[in-house]
C-alpha cells in the first residue's frame, strides 16, 4: 500500500470522465439527494433537537399534504417551469439572459394595466387573447433590446439583460403607483375582484388548470423546437462554439436577436400567466426571483425542458414544505431556507462527481487501464 | 452494483413510508374540520377553538410581535391552549396571503386572522371559499361595505396612543426650548405610506405635541414599505439633517430609534418616539417612549364572539378606556413632569373631554374645518368604479372629527397646516 514511489505523486486526482452511462448519473444525483436529505437531518437535529424524520413528512404535507396544497404546489412549478422554458435556448447558445425578471414584470404589468382598463370592455376570453398577445411583446422587446445591442455593437449581454431588470422594476413600481388602490397604499389590490374579468377561467373544477395547459404546451413545443428544428440546431451550434457557427455560415446576429425574442416572448407570458392566472395584481414581487431561481432549473436540466419539469417540481416542493415546517415547528423561516440551501448545494454538486471522478491512487488507475 | 441497488431500494422504502405517513395524517384531520363547521352557530368548546394567524413578517418587526403577543394573550386569558393556534409568517400582501388563509381554512380553522393591511382582498377572496370560517383582516377597511358576512375588520384607535406619545414629545421639546437648547420646534415623522392609518397618525402626533408647544411643525417622510430597517434609518437621518429635533414614526422597525441614538452619541440632539414597542433597549438616551397598540384586547373580544356562538360585528374598534392602547415605559430622557401630563391626557380621552381631532385645535388653509363628509364606499382609483357601495356620513360633530366611529379603519386623511409631506405620492 504505502510504496515510497505514491509520496511523489498527490493521494487524490481528478479526472475528466469521457461519457457516462444514464443510470449512473442519475444514481450520482439520487445519492447526492440522500446525501442533503441525512446533512439537513443532521442539521435540523442539532440546531432543534426535532426529529428529522417528522421534519421531513412536514415538509410533504406541505407540498402535497392536502388537494389544495398538491395545486399550489402545481401552479408555483408551472411558474418556474414556464420561466425555465423561456430561458432554455438563449442559456443552450451561450447568451446569459439574466433578465428574465424583466421580461416577466413588463408581460405583467401589460397584462394587469389591460385587466384594470378594458375589464368592463371585452368579454374575458377576447381579453386573455389580447392580454396573451400584449405580453408576449413585451417581453420580447424586452429580450430583443440587449439581443440586439450585442449583435450589433458587441455589448455584454449579462449586464445589459441585469440592468433591464431594475427598468423593469422602476417602471412597476410607477405603474404601482399610477393603479394603486386605494389611493396611497401602494398596492394595486386585487384586480376585477368582484367582476373577475380577464381571470383565468376554472377548467374541470381547478383555478391552476389552464395554467398547467399552458405552460405543458410550451414546454412540449420548446423541446421539439430545440431538439428537432433547424433553428433548434442553430442555438446548439453557437452555443458549442461561435466560431464553428460562424464557419458553417450561421449568421449568428440573426441567431442571436431571433433566439432572445422568443426567450424574452416566453418569460413576457410567464408574466401574463402570474397576473391573470394566479395572484391577479401587480407588484414588484411579481416575479419574486423565479426568473433567477429558473436559471437553475434550465441549467440542471440541461436544457431537456422535460427534466426541467422534474427540477421546477423539486424547487416548489422545497419551497412549500419549508413554508411548511416553518408555521408547523415554529422554526423561522431561515432555518428551512438552509435546508433547502443544504438540498440544492448537495444537487447541484453532484454534477461534479458526474462529470468528474476522482482517482485515490496511481496504482489503481493504472489497474482500471 | 449490488451496493447501489440495495441504497436504491432503502430509499424508494423509506420514500413510500413517508408518504403513507403523510396520508394517513391528513385524513383525521379533514373530519375534525367538518364537525367544528357544523358546531360554529352554537358557540364553539374553548378547547376546540382552531386558530390560525397570517404575519407579513416575523417576531423580529415589533408590529407583527404585537400580533403574535396579542392572540397568544386572549387565548391565554379564555383557556385556549397554544397548540391551538397555526401561524403562517413571513406572509407578503399576495397571493400567498389567499394561500395561506385557505390552507389554513382547510386545515380546520374556525376563525384566522391576518394582520396587515394588504392582506385585506386576498382574506375578502378566501372568506367567499369557505362561507363556514371566519376571516378576520386586522386595519382592514372593507368588512362594513364587501356584504361578505363571514370578512370581519378589528383595528383599536391608535390614534390615542400617538396623542398621547406625542404628549411626552411636546413636553421634552418645550423643556428644551425653555434651556435655550432648541429654537425652532421642528418634528420629524417617518410614516409608511401616505394613506388615511398614517395621516390619522402623524396628524394625532402633532396635535399631542401642540398640546405642550403650539407652534410645533413637521415633516414627514415616507418611506413607502411598513418595515424598512435602512429605509427606516435614512429618512430619521435625513429629517434629522434638516433640523428636526423629535422623530416620531409609522413603520414597524427599529431603524429610526436606532438612527436617532447614533445621532446622539455623535452630538446631534434629537429623540425618539417609537412605534409597537418599547424602544429603549436599542435606544436607551434618545427613546422617549413609544405608542403601543394592546391587540390582546380586540383579539379577546372576537374570539368570546366565537365561544359564546355570537354574531361578531363586522368593523370592531375601541381605544384606552377598554385597554387596547397605551404607550410604553417612559424613558430616563423624558422631561420632569412628562408622567402628569401624560395621565391628565389619559384621564380627558377616557372621560371624553379631551377630543384628539379638535377642531378648534388645527386648521386647513389657515380656517377651522367645519364640515367633511367621509364616503365609506370602496372606490377603485384607477377607474373610478365603485367596488362596495358605502354610506356617506359627516364627520365633524360635536367640534371635533369623529375618528373611527363610522368604521373602524381611520378614514381621517386631512392634511393640517403645520405638516408638509416631503415626497407625497
Amino acid at each position: 500500500m504505502s510504496a515510497p514511489v505514491t509520496q511523489h505523486e498527490p493521494a487524490v486526482r481528478i479526472v475528466k470522465r469521457d461519457s457516462i452511462p444514464t443510470w449512473k448519473a442519475w444514481c450520482i444525483r439520487l445519492l447526492a439527494v440522500v446525501l442533503a436529505l441525512l446533512l439537513s437531518g443532521l442539521f435540523i437535529f442539532a440546531v432543534t433537537h426535532l426529529n428529522p424524520v417528522a421534519v421531513y413528512q412536514g415538509m410533504f404535507e406541505g407540498a402535497f399534504g392536502s388537494e389544495r396544497n398538491t395545486w399550489v404546489t402545481i401552479r408555483d412549478a408551472m411558474m418556474l417551469l414556464c420561466v425555465g422554458v423561456g430561458l432554455a435556448p438563449a442559456f443552450k447558445m451561450r447568451f446569459w439572459n439574466i433578465g428574465a425578471e424583466g421580461q416577466i414584470l413588463v408581460g405583467g404589468i401589460l397584462t394587469a394595466g389591460l385587466m384594470i382598463h378594458l375589464g368592463y370592455t371585452f368579454s374575458t376570453p377576447i381579453l386573455l387573447c389580447i392580454m396573451a398577445l400584449a405580453s408576449i411583446a413585451a417581453g420580447a422587446l424586452w429580450g430583443l433590446i440587449p439581443a440586439i445591442f450585442k449583435a450589433r455593437w458587441g455589448t455584454n449581454e449579462t449586464l445589459f439583460t441585469l440592468m433591464m431588470n431594475y427598468v423593469a422594476i422602476q417602471l412597476t413600481s410607477y405603474c404601482v403607483a399610477l393603479w394603486e388602490n386605494p389611493a396611497g397604499s401602494n398596492t394595486v389590490g386585487i384586480i376585477n375582484m368582484q367582476t373577475r374579468a380577464g381571470w383565468f377561467p376554472k377548467i374541470l373544477g381547478q383555478d391552476c388548470m389552464l395554467n398547467v395547459i399552458l405552460v405543458m404546451t410550451l414546454t412540449v413545443g420548446m423541446f421539439l423546437y430545440l431538439k428537432y428544428t433547424k433553428q433548434g440546431y442553430e442555438i446548439a451550434v453557437v452555443g458549442e462554439s461561435a466560431n464553428t457557427a460562424r464557419y458553417a455560415g450561421i449568421k449568428l446576429s440573426r441567431v442571436y436577436i431571433r433566439t432572445m425574442a422568443i426567450s424574452g416572448a416566453i418569460c413576457g407570458l410567464a408574466g401574463f400567466i402570474s397576473v391573470a392566472g394566479a395572484g391577479h395584481t401587480i407588484s414588484v414581487d411579481t416575479a419574486g426571483g423565479r426568473g433567477f431561481t429558473a436559471i437553475i432549473v434550465a441549467w440542471l436540466a440541461k436544457f431537456n425542458t422535460f427534466v426541467m419539469i422534474l427540477i421546477a417540481f423539486l424547487l416548489a416542493f422545497l419551497e412549500k414544505g419549508a413554508i411548511e415546517i416553518a408555521s408547523q415547528f415554529n422554526l423561522n423561516n431561515d432555518a428551512s431556507n438552509i435546508i433547502t440551501g443544504i438540498i440544492l448545494f448537495c444537487i447541484i454538486g453532484s454534477e461534479f462527481f458526474i462529470n468528474y471522478k476522482l482517482v485515490f491512487h496511481r496504482r489503481k488507475e493504472a489497474a482500471g487501464k | 452494483m449490488k451496493k447501489l441497488l440495495a441504497l436504491l431500494l432503502a430509499l424508494v422504502m423509506s420514500l413510500s413510508l413517508a408518504a403513507c405517513g403523510g396520508s394517513d395524517e391528513e385524513t383525521p384531520s379533514d373530519t375534525t374540520d367538518e364537525g367544528s363547521g357544523a358546531e360554529e352557530t352554537a358557540g364553539i368548546a374553548a378547547e376546540d377553538l382552531q386558530i390560525g394567524l397570517i404575519c407579513i413578517h416575523d417576531e423580529n418587526s415589533g408590529y407583527d410581535l404585537a400580533h403574535i403577543d396579542g392572540l397568544r394573550g386572549a387565548c391565554e386569558a379564555l383557556g385556549i391552549g397554544e397548540n391551538q393556534i397555526t401561524m403562517r409568517i413571513n406572509i407578503p400582501e399576495s397571493q400567498e396571503c389567499y394561500d395561506a388563509a385557505t390552507q389554513l381554512a382547510d386545515a380546520g380553522c374556525d376563525i384566522i386572522f391576518s394582520d396587515s393591511y394588504g392582506h385585506q382582498s386576498y382574506m375578502a377572496l378566501a372568506a367567499q371559499d369557505y362561507p363556514d370560517v371566519t376571516f378576520v383582516a386586522c386595519t382592514g377597511d372593507q368588512a362594513a361595505v364587501a356584504g361578505i358576512p363571514n370578512l370581519k375588520n378589528i383595528f383599536p384607535y391608535t390614534y390615542e396612543s400617538r396623542y398621547v406619545s406625542g404628549v411626552v414629545a411636546g413636553v421634552k421639546l418645550k423643556e428644551m426650548m425653555d434651556n435655550g437648547e432648541v429654537t425652532d420646534p421642528y418634528i420629524g415623522y417617518v410614516g409608511a405610506y401616505p394613506y388615511a392609518e398614517v395621516v390619522c397618525g402623524y396628524t394625532a402626533f402633532l396635535l399631542g405635541i401642540q398640546s405642550q408647544v403650539p407652534e410645533a411643525h413637521m415633516d414627514v417622510q415616507y418611506t413607502n414599505s411598513w418595515y424598512d430597517l435602512t429605509a427606516e434609518a435614512e429618512a430619521a437621518n435625513a429629517l434629522m439633517a434638516r433640523g428636526c429635533v423629535i422623530i416620531g414614526q409609522h413603520a414597524d422597525s427599529t431603524g429610526a430609534p436606532s438612527a436617532v441614538q447614533s445621532a446622539r452619541e455623535a452630538g446631534t440632539n434629537a429623540y425618539s418616539v417609537g412605534y409597537n414597542i418599547d424602544m429603549l433597549s436599542v435606544a436607551p438616551e434618545a427613546a422617549l417612549t413609544s405608542a403601543q397598540n394592546n391587540w390582546s384586547v380586540l383579539y379577546q373580544a372576537t374570539l368570546q364572539h366565537m365561544l359564546d356562538g355570537t354574531e361578531i360585528p363586522a368593523d370592531y374598534a375601541t381605544g384606552h378606556a377598554d385597554g387596547a392602547v397605551m404607550i410604553s415605559t417612559l424613558g430616563d430622557s423624558c422631561a420632569e413632569g412628562t408622567q402628569e401630563a401624560v395621565d391628565a391626557a389619559w384621564a380627558g380621552i377616557d372621560d371624553g373631554s379631551l377630543k384628539v381631532f379638535d377642531t378648534s385645535k388645527f386648521t386647513v388653509g389657515g380656517a377651522p374645518v367645519e364640515s367633511y363628509t367621509f364616503n365609506s364606499s370602496i372606490v377603485d382609483f384607477t377607474t373610478g368604479n365603485t367596488i362596495y357601495e358605502g354610506q356617506e356620513y359627516e364627520t365633524i360633530v360635536d367640534g371635533a372629527f369623529q375618528e373611527s366611529v363610522f368604521r373602524a379603519a381611520p378614514y381621517f386623511d386631512i392634511r393640517i397646516d403645520g405638516i408638509t409631506e416631503l415626497n407625497p405620492s
